[in-house]
């Protein structure tokens, strides 16, 4: 199980819109295989720079608006917003040093 | 140090896993971070494979490999291989953490890599509508109008696939004969939502965000003409998933890995190759095993041959590690 804070429909303008802290939402779902092998490597690097970044994940069969919202069309996708702006998209599974190198910028 | 090391974690890993694992050899198999699994990860319904009459989901397959193999002793490491020494008589196996892991013999599994149509805007519009896995991303075309390119049995599933959660589904071939098996096609026929679009090749993806649409070339006549999608899943093949040996291992005029003969020896003694890596012709989950099967039991052979202040050395790490 992961780590990684659930935030939903109802949250997400609370839990990541209005936030002060740089957060990815990693959007994500039970059958996507590809999700689940990469979220372990989000909480590592979640854990590894709590102090840069915060880690959430929205389930996209529970909560379609946020999928449909921000045109959600593969998964795993991860987006990074500050200020209640995206910042970054990142698709798809990748090992850990591809996923630090593409987030590079918010880790430093 | 190890005896063998395995690399890969589809059908042919798996397979050598299990069968290297119940020779006692104590294998070491590295599955990769994201990808463990293989191919079939990304498969639904496998109704070919023996055993399973009624058909077994592709991860639940996968998922029984993996038991099976540990269940025997086989040690399985989530991270991929950076880089390979495999000239010696002891093999280096260097992984993305750093570790680095040393073996007498390596089996090499790594299957294939999706193929790419090639084009600019595949690497822009990849994620927002261009996507090579149905079973992970048809869920957010639902009543949506989409296309599908290709002509083997991979572009048959996923267009069948797709049809359950598309209004339509475009079948985009560059020809009118396909690789299919006829099982496959005519599944894909019998389908009212899937349209053949037969001697077209994509040449352009239109859209700004998200994909809207295709520009297509006749290959016949060359015209040229446009398809509103809004979506393209590509699958046009794969190639064999080599670039770990290159300069190391001899290659086939394919691209894959060269063995001798029915075996799975490669140029290099005590290195085995196994799966898709080592075949352009059949590519199927049972193949692949069975290739698998071949190359721990080559390994074991091998293992079997070398001399004394070799195999001693295994057994003295193992002793005080």
């Amino acid at each position: 199980m992961s780590s990684a804070k659930d935030v939903t429909d109802a949250t997400f303008v609370d839990d990541v819109l209005n936030s002060s802290d740089t957060i990815m939402v990693d959007f994500w779902a039970e059958w996507c295989g590809p999700c689940k092998a990469v979220s372990p490597i989000l909480d590592a690097i979640a854990s590894e720079h709590s102090d840069k970044i915060k880690i959430v994940k929205l389930n996209v069969d529970d909560n379609p608006e946020m999928a449909m919202k921000y045109q959600i069309t593969s998964i795993p996708a991860m987006k990074v917003f500050r200020g209640g702006e995206v910042v970054k998209t990142v698709i798809g599974a990748k090992p850990k040093p591809a996923l630090e190198a593409d987030l590079a910028e918010f880790l430093v | 140090m190890r005896q063998v090391i395995i690399i890969g974690s589809g059908p042919a890993g798996y397979t050598a896993a299990i069968y290297a694992a119940r020779a006692n050899l104590k294998p070491l198999l590295i599955a990769s971070s994201v990808e463990a699994g293989g191919e079939l990860m990304k498969t639904t319904e496998v109704e070919n494979y023996p055993g399973f009459a009624e058909g077994i989901q592709g991860p639940d397959l996968m998922m029984k490999m993996q038991e099976q193999a540990e269940k025997f002793g086989t040690e399985i490491i989530l991270d991929d291989v950076v880089s390979l020494d495999l000239t010696g008589d002891i093999k280096t196996v260097t992984l993305g953490n750093g570790d680095v892991h040393e073996a007498l013999t390596v089996i090499f599994a790594t299957g294939s890599a999706y193929r790419k149509l090639g084009l600019e805007d595949e690497e822009r519009l990849s994620g927002q509508g261009v996507s090579w896995c149905a079973t992970c991303d048809g869920f957010f075309f639902r009543k949506k109008t989409i296309a599908v390119v290709g002509g083997g049995d991979s572009a048959m599933e996923e267009a069948t696939f797709l049809t359950k959660f598309a209004d339509k589904v475009y079948l985009i071939h560059r020809s009118d004969s396909f690789r299919a098996s006829k099982v496959m096609l005519d599944r894909a026929a019998a389908n009212e939502k899937i349209e053949f679009v037969f001697n077209k090749r994509v040449e352009h993806i239109y859209g700004d965000g998200l994909v809207n649409g295709l520009g297509l070339i006749d290959t016949v006549d060359g015209t040229e003409t446009t398809l509103n999608v809004g979506g393209l899943f590509i699958a046009i093949g794969a190639d064999p998933r080599t670039h770990l040996v290159h300069g190391q291992l001899d290659l086939t005029s394919f691209g894959t890995i060269a063995v001798d003969g029915r075996s799975s020896r490669t140029n290099l003694p005590g290195v085995f190759a196994a799966g898709d890596v080592i075949d352009p012709t059949y590519r199927q989950a049972v193949t692949a095993a069975g290739s698998g099967t071949v190359a721990a039991l080559d390994a074991e052979h091998y293992l079997a041959g070398l001399p004394k202040e070799l195999t001693e050395l295994v057994e003295a790490v193992s002793v005080t590690a």
